[in-house]
């Protein structure tokens, strides 16, 4: 563990309490500290400061000190150091704190302003909450309605602007409901690193807009939408398609990279809508790509598998675990298995133990593909490492199963139980593929189910719960968002019937929850790293795992957000 | 307990010939016949039903013929029994009303589930849902029960508009408040 670097801390005053806060703490965030919210549109905690907005005018004092001899002036009527207040307000998002720093938020010359600043932001507002996407999560509504004067006094024409700009690909602009906050711009600029967003002309028809001959279309333009206080920027995708109250939030992992994003995944009645990213500062702070936003789609896909099948013909899940397990017992010693990174650590656990017990060898597919430095790192499958901390594989998996293509040749192998892996991706011809037994347990057809003795249909990251362990090998928990398609079972249940099954023994079908737990109890008798762990123990934000055993190997990331590579 | 025994009056000669009595009878139903009937043919007449009577929910267009819900799912988010179910979606952009952005792909209502209470019409930000003086929804057929999208703007008709707020932003957008072309 990396010690904590100390910190300065220093008391300041916010209406009436003290706090105490580390030096440089701006005044929005000292306020959070004691629960007092100070309102702001264009301040984000993981943006740099322009004070472009007003809203968060708080007044400010500083103890007073005599000019000459510079001792402290002390109040006769309260004993201690008198405060000096500033005249005018002071924006709370610029303001760090100072000892002794005096604010106060609630003073009639507070929220005179606040109502100010609400009335003009308001003033050229649409108004068409009806129509608005961000409509129920939106700054601009929670605002007026705590801190607007409730009534309009604006009798003149409304400003006209464009109501649909494309942007870029996934993100439309509506311009009547901009507020000029500067958060999408300073993103693009600063986290983005593709600067490609300014405003143009002057006063109220100032506007947003992209650079000529570019566009907003990095792997991060939807962030743009995230930060966005009011719904100017909206996604092309989620744009008209549900309001944000139906909407079911679960908290989830991205599993498009070994980075391992925290997300929020957004359901209603078992359909998903959108995908956000959940804060979590040691890993993505409050972003995620545009790429791990559509993963959704995966759930309803066209080539989902949804019925278990033998030898091509539709069958009960019952007979096709008898069936696999007659198929491996029949081929003792000849049996491969081909797991996936992007199994789940307890997946990865059960089958670990499954070849245990078959005394076979397991094989990983390694995806290796372009990163950016921020949030895609190299590695695209998500949980290698938790293969490796299982135990199920000791090296790091390679983009080729040569031994495996060889061993199909020499006839040493004869079933091969494929877990979501396409192995004609991993250069294994299909003429090879056809002179053994598949079986694919998986969630998405492919060359190789089409190829399979046996096919069992499993669940997608949105539809099971688990974990993940991230390039930092950090442990991260998901949960089920949606039900799965009817009959399709978790693959800890596949997995518990399969081995069990090979035993001789029968066990009653286990909810996958209470498999999980199960699942864990054993998990953190088993790994030493992971023992004082259980699902439910592990935080919202992860938990770093002991990785000195694997320091070694040569891991394919390279520096991303909060990631530096061990060299 | 003392037992006390009534005699019986004797009838009187009238009262035996029981001629009051049906004579009595036949002016009442004479009454009855000269009297304007209240009884009201059931179904093929129809009551007046008086103003502000909370029928089943329906859809309203505006006098100019534009379908006023723009499907911000706020009536289905209130209703207490969960009786109506949207699917929002984006009117088409060669659309007259295009820049309205936003209609319903699909509005149903279950008349199985309406308890009539009214709070979709109260909570309409766009004056698009009414409870008018349907009052009698039968069928045969869970399905028949559900009032779909077409059903409930035939059933709503044409309600007169005080505000034309999309065609007042219309017009703001064609003459002038444009800056950008």
């Amino acid at each position: 563990m990396i010690a904590t670097p100390t910190v300065d801390l220093i008391t300041v005053n916010i209406d009436g309490k003290d706090v105490a806060v580390p030096k440089g703490t701006n005044v929005i965030e000292a306020a959070a500290k004691v629960g007092v919210d100070v309102p702001h549109y264009c301040y984000h905690p993981k943006l740099t400061v322009v004070g472009n907005c007003r809203m968060c005018l708080v007044e400010m004092g500083l103890p007073a000190v005599d000019p000459a001899t510079k001792t402290p002036v002390m109040d006769p009527a309260t004993g201690k150091q008198k405060i000096n207040w500033m005249p005018r307000p002071v924006i709370g998002c610029a303001t760090n704190a100072s000892p002794g720093l005096h604010i106060r938020t609630t003073t009639q010359l507070v929220k005179d302003c606040r109502e100010g600043v609400m009335e003009f932001l308001l003033v050229n507002h649409p108004l068409d909450c009806p129509i608005c996407d961000q409509a129920g999560e939106c700054k601009l509504q929670e605002q007026a309605t705590g801190y607007g004067r409730g009534y309009s006094r604006y009798v003149e024409d409304k400003n006209v602007k464009p109501k649909r700009t494309v942007l870029g690909p996934r993100v439309t602009l509506d311009d009547e409901r901009c507020i000029l906050c500067s958060r999408c711009i300073r993103f693009s600029k600063e986290v983005a690193k593709d600067d490609v967003l300014g405003f143009i002309d002057r006063g109220s028809t100032s506007t947003l807009t992209c650079f000529p001959g570019k566009q907003l279309e990095n792997n991060y333009s939807l962030n743009t939408v995230d930060i966005c206080p009011v719904g100017a920027l909206t996604s092309t995708d989620f744009r008209f398609k549900m309001r944000v109250w139906f909407l079911k939030q679960t908290n989830s992992i991205d599993t498009e990279t070994s980075v391992g994003a925290n997300t929020v995944v957004w359901s209603r009645e078992g359909q998903i809508y959108r995908i956000t990213p959940r804060q979590n500062d040691e890993v993505n702070d409050t972003w995620m790509a545009d790429s791990g936003r559509i993963l959704y789609k995966q759930v309803k896909a066209e080539d989902r598998l949804t019925h278990t099948s033998v030898a091509k013909q539709a069958a009960s899940l019952a007979e096709a675990i008898t069936k696999a397990s007659e198929l491996i017992k029949a081929n003792a010693g000849a049996v491969r298995l081909v797991a996936s990174g992007k199994n789940t650590v307890e997946e990865q656990f059960l089958i670990k133990h499954l070849a245990d017990s078959l005394a076979t060898k397991t094989s990983l597919i390694s995806r290796v593909g372009a990163g950016d430095n921020i949030l895609v790192s190299k590695d695209h499958n998500p949980n290698v490492r938790g293969a490796l901390l299982t135990g199920l594989i000791s090296e790091l998996p390679t983009a080729q199963l040569t031994t495996l293509s060889s061993e199909i040749d020499s006839g040493k192998v004869k079933v091969v139980i494929s877990f979501s892996e396409d192995l004609t991706a991993a250069g294994i011809s299909e003429s090879q593929l056809s002179k053994v037994q598949v079986i694919y347990i998986g969630t998405h057809h492919n060359k190789t189910s089409g190829l399979a003795a046996i096919v069992i249909p499993s669940l997608t990251v949105f539809e099971k719960s688990g974990t993940f362990i991230n390039q930092q090998f950090r442990i991260q928990k998901f949960v089920a968002a949606v039900p799965g398609p009817a009959g399709v079972v978790d693959d800890l249940v596949i997995l518990t019937h399969l081995t069990s099954s090979l035993h001789g023994t029968t066990v009653q079908l286990t909810q996958a929850a209470g498999l999980l737990a199960q699942t864990w109890t054993s998990l953190s008798a088993t790994i030493p790293s992971l023992a004082p762990l259980s699902f439910s123990t592990i935080p919202d934000t992860g938990l770093l795992v002991d990785s000195t055993a694997f320091a070694k190997l040569p891991f394919v990331e390279t520096e991303t957000l909060h990631f530096k590579p061990v060299v | 307990m003392a037992v006390i025994k009534l005699e019986r009056k004797p009838l009187s000669l009238a009262e035996r010939t029981y001629l009051p009595q049906i004579v009595g009878g036949l002016k009442i139903t004479l009454k009855h016949l000269l009297k304007p009937t209240i009884t009201m043919q059931y179904p093929e007449e129809r009551p007046a039903i008086p103003a502000g009577y909370r029928g089943a929910p329906t859809l309203v267009k505006d006098p100019h013929g534009r379908e006023k819900c723009v499907s911000c799912q706020l009536c289905e988010f209130v209703c207490p029994p969960r009786a109506i179910r949207i699917t929002p979606g984006e009117i088409a952009h060669d659309s007259p009303n295009a820049h309205v952005e936003k209609a319903p792909q699909a509005f149903d209502i279950d008349m199985l589930r309406c308890i009539y209470c009214g709070l979709c019409q109260e909570v309409c930000p766009e004056e698009a849902i009414f409870l008018q003086n349907v009052y009698s929804t039968t069928g045969y057929t869970r399905d028949s029960m559900v009032n779909h999208k077409a059903d409930l703007y035939q059933m709503g008709g044409t309600l007169p508009d005080e505000h034309f707020k999309w065609d007042k932003k219309k017009e703001a957008a064609e003459h002038g408040g444009s800056h950008h072309g």
